[in-house]
């Protein structure tokens, strides 16, 4: 017996932004292959229910505490539950060498270091890392804008992204939240906007003159995605994504309010008292920090109109004794790989986004940066998500499929819950049973 | 005499913020009353059977002495867990030692900490009351509260209220845990507050409902009281002001310069002075300066913060 998939799912809703579908329609799969509908297959029940292509997620990090195989079988349990059928690891070059690029059910792609041992002073062997599949050069220590530049236009005959976080260290050192209200409201140390843009500005400049292709991660604020719509138009080959998290929560999370960047008022965080329970929350601590409410807002435009190619989950999971501590002690990020579709289903239902544009954001488009296909067309292989976009469930230990449940979503209630997830023609979340 | 305290409804002190108008001036009230009684039978007979714990993470002399001769004089076992000098601290995660004092049957913990915010951390992680003596560059309600004390005591009309009055606080803002908790509670009180000083150290407050950043002499223009705050020269570095001569020779505060203010207007300082930078020798030694008192009311208030929360923690 074939452990590829067959049914046929009537009735559900059908998007695809590869084509630009968007109908209610049956879809068939048979042997893991999306085809014609046909009576002989097993009728599921798919009305209320989306079909979209299967999520990619550009940026997951895998548990520090736990050894590569637990860590990994962590991350491939939580990215099937959340809907994705491929994730690029942010985890350190050394830590992911050795991880099987296909494993069952989840498409694992690695990222390269730009520079020898990560150690920001001289290129890395590129072409070797290439020719290894990885999907991107990125790296994590501070980058020069000559090794930048160099690295460009290494890449660039390669058709290889140089995949950077835009950050510079004399301007965010130190830095805990965003600057503004909070961090004056809080004493934490605060993030200037221009930490980010100065540093993306010099690149798009650098990407301008090489050529080179430049992917931009985690951008945070309204003013690199200016740049970025600037460099667009005179032609600056670039892209960029931003995190789940940094779309619906914003900086006064960490002063304890708790509402949507949609559902917030821009109001004084100076006047109400702290909530002992929920001030200084360290797992609302993210690299980058949370953005202004306003940028959450532009970075939820961004994702309308195309600026962002893609929302990143940016997973990130964390045990307790690196988040019950000081908020200034705590690592950053949160658990994201179960919460992303949910969190842009929340933006959804209240109309600060298009349906199809979310789905385009965390599958179709960060696929295509990676040189993955996405589609729901009859011949293709099925790697899809199947969700109900009105279900609700509560974000709980117990629901999230991660070892750690860092992050500050616990205990609410979210859109969205995904039925079935196909990667590659298997079934590796849901049961058909339940949509019968 | 003093009156019965009857029931707190905060569990906590993390910052003046959570703190009426109504309950400051209870809690003030309260610490004329014990400031009176210090030595009083009764006073050392309030919280006889209560242990308080001190977690001072950071070097302090003076809030910490505050607190122990408060305790003390409430006739609390005071434990110092002494967290900087001994090995306590090292690899054990704040809430664990913080439970370890709970154990030894601390119900309130006074928490001195480098990090902002954590005091929320520690009430959230054990059962203890917490009593925030000063997080990071956050707060330090109980220097605010001092400070509210010498201020209604020197300035208040005849019902100890700061309504109108304008009260200038100038320096290191943004690096201040006393002018944060200061905000609220002269703000709270009825006072104006207008903040001066090197831009990067005033930066973002004006959007704080009721504070006014400006220049210096529009700041100490018919001022009631002037507060300065201690400049750390590790952080002038950091490149707010270029150096401490530049800092005096801008913002310091003289005589001169406070003429500016109402006749007699009183000078604060929460200490440590650097003298000759923040505020010339000669005004932190003249009759218009109420450092000394700004200490001396300390251990009332923090008397009375600890009466208050044992009150709420036993009743």
């Amino acid at each position: 017996m074939s452990d590829r998939a067959s049914f046929l799912l009537a009735g559900a809703r059908l998007v695809d932004p590869s084509s630009g579908t968007d109908v209610v329609a049956d879809l068939a799969v048979v042997d893991g292959m999306l085809a014609e509908p046909s009576p002989d297959l097993r009728r599921l029940d798919g009305r209320g229910l989306v079909v979209a292509p299967g999520l990619c997620d550009l940026r997951a990090s895998l548990a520090p505490d736990l050894d590569d195989p637990a860590a990994i079988a962590d991350l491939a349990r939580c990215a099937a539950r959340g809907g994705y059928t491929s994730v690029c690891l942010a985890s350190a070059p050394e830590r992911s060498r050795d991880i099987p690029a296909r494993m069952a059910g989840l498409h694992l792609r690695a990222m390269g270091a730009m520079t020898r041992d990560g150690a920001g002073e001289q290129l890395a062997d590129l072409r070797a890392l290439t020719d290894a599949g990885v999907v991107g050069v990125s790296d994590a220590a501070t980058r020069s804008a000559g090794l930048t530049r160099a690295a460009l236009l290494y890449l660039a005959p390669l058709g290889m992204p140089l995949v950077v976080r835009a950050e510079e260290p004399s301007l965010a050192g130190g830095a805990l939240v965003r600057a503004g209200r909070v961090s004056t409201r809080l004493g934490l140390s605060g993030w200037p906007p221009s930490a980010e843009v100065v540093v993306v500005e010099r690149d798009l400049a650098l990407a301008a003159e090489t050529g080179g292709w430049i992917h931009f991660s985690r951008l945070s604020t309204a003013g690199a995605l200016d740049a970025i719509r600037r460099a667009r138009a005179r032609g600056v080959r670039v892209t960029c994504d931003v995190a789940a998290s940094h779309l619906a929560l914003w900086d006064g999370w960490v002063a304890g309010d708790r509402r949507f960047s949609w559902d917030a008022a821009d109001g004084s965080p100076f006047t109400n008292a702290l909530n002992p329970s929920l001030a200084y929350d360290a797992a609302c601590r993210t690299d980058p920090p949370l953005p202004s409410l306003a940028d959450a807002r532009a970075l939820l435009a961004g994702v309308s109109d195309g600026t962002v190619d893609a929302v990143v989950s940016d997973h990130a999971p964390q045990p307790p004794q690196r988040k019950l501590v000081e908020f200034a002690a705590a690592s950053p990020g949160m658990v994201g790989l179960q919460t992303s579709l949910s969190l842009g289903l929340a933006a959804v239902e209240v109309g600060a986004l298009e349906l199809p544009d979310l789905v385009a954001a965390l599958g179709v488009r960060p696929a295509a940066l990676v040189g993955e296909r996405r589609t729901l067309a009859i011949g293709s292989p099925a790697d899809l998500v199947v969700f109900d976009p009105a279900a609700r469930w509560v974000v709980e230990r117990e629901t999230l499929a991660s070892v750690h449940a860092n992050t500050p979503l616990l205990g609410r209630e979210l859109p969205g819950v995904v039925r079935l997830t196909v990667a590659d023609g298997r079934i590796t979340h849901g049961d058909l049973a339940d949509l019968s | 005499m003093t009156g019965d305290v009857g029931t707190w409804p905060h569990r906590h002190l993390l910052d003046v913020d959570s703190l009426s108008r109504a309950e400051i001036e209870r809690l003030l009230d309260l610490a004329v009353e014990l400031r009176a009684a210090l030595t009083s039978a009764e006073t050392a007979e309030r919280l006889r059977s209560v242990v308080i714990g001190l977690a001072f993470y950071e070097a302090s002399t003076r809030t910490r002495v505050s607190f122990e001769v408060a305790g003390r004089a409430l006739g609390a076992t005071v434990v110092d867990l002494d967290v900087v000098g001994s090995s306590v601290s090292k690899g054990e995660s704040l809430l664990d030692t913080l439970r370890t004092l709970q154990r030894t049957g601390a119900s309130l913990i006074v928490l001195r900490h480098p990090a902002s915010g954590a005091p929320y951390l520690a009430a959230r992680g054990v059962d203890a009351a917490i009593v925030n003596a000063g997080d990071g560059q956050h707060a330090h309600p109980t220097q605010a509260l001092a400070d509210a004390l010498t201020l209604r005591e020197a300035i208040g009309g005849p019902d100890g209220s700061l309504d109108g009055r304008k009260i200038a606080i100038v320096g290191d803002i943004l690096h201040s845990r006393v002018a944060r908790s200061n905000l609220h509670a002269l703000l709270a009180l009825g006072a104006s507050v207008w903040l001066a000083g090197p831009p990067a150290y005033v930066r973002g407050f004006d959007a704080w409902p009721g504070v006014t950043v400006a220049r210096l002499d529009e700041a100490l223009d018919g001022a009631d009281a002037v507060m300065t705050l201690r400049i750390q020269l590790e952080r002038a570095a950091g490149g707010g002001v270029p150096s401490l001569a530049e800092y005096a020779r801008v913002w310091g505060l003289t005589e001169e310069r406070l003429a500016l203010a109402r006749p007699d207007a009183p000078v604060l300082h929460p200490g440590p002075t650097n003298e000759g930078v923040e505020i010339s020798a000669e005004l932190a030694a003249s009759p218009r300066s109420l450092i000394g008192r700004q200490v001396e009311n300390g251990v009332p208030v923090r008397m009375a913060v600890l009466s208050l929360l044992a009150s709420a923690a036993h009743p």
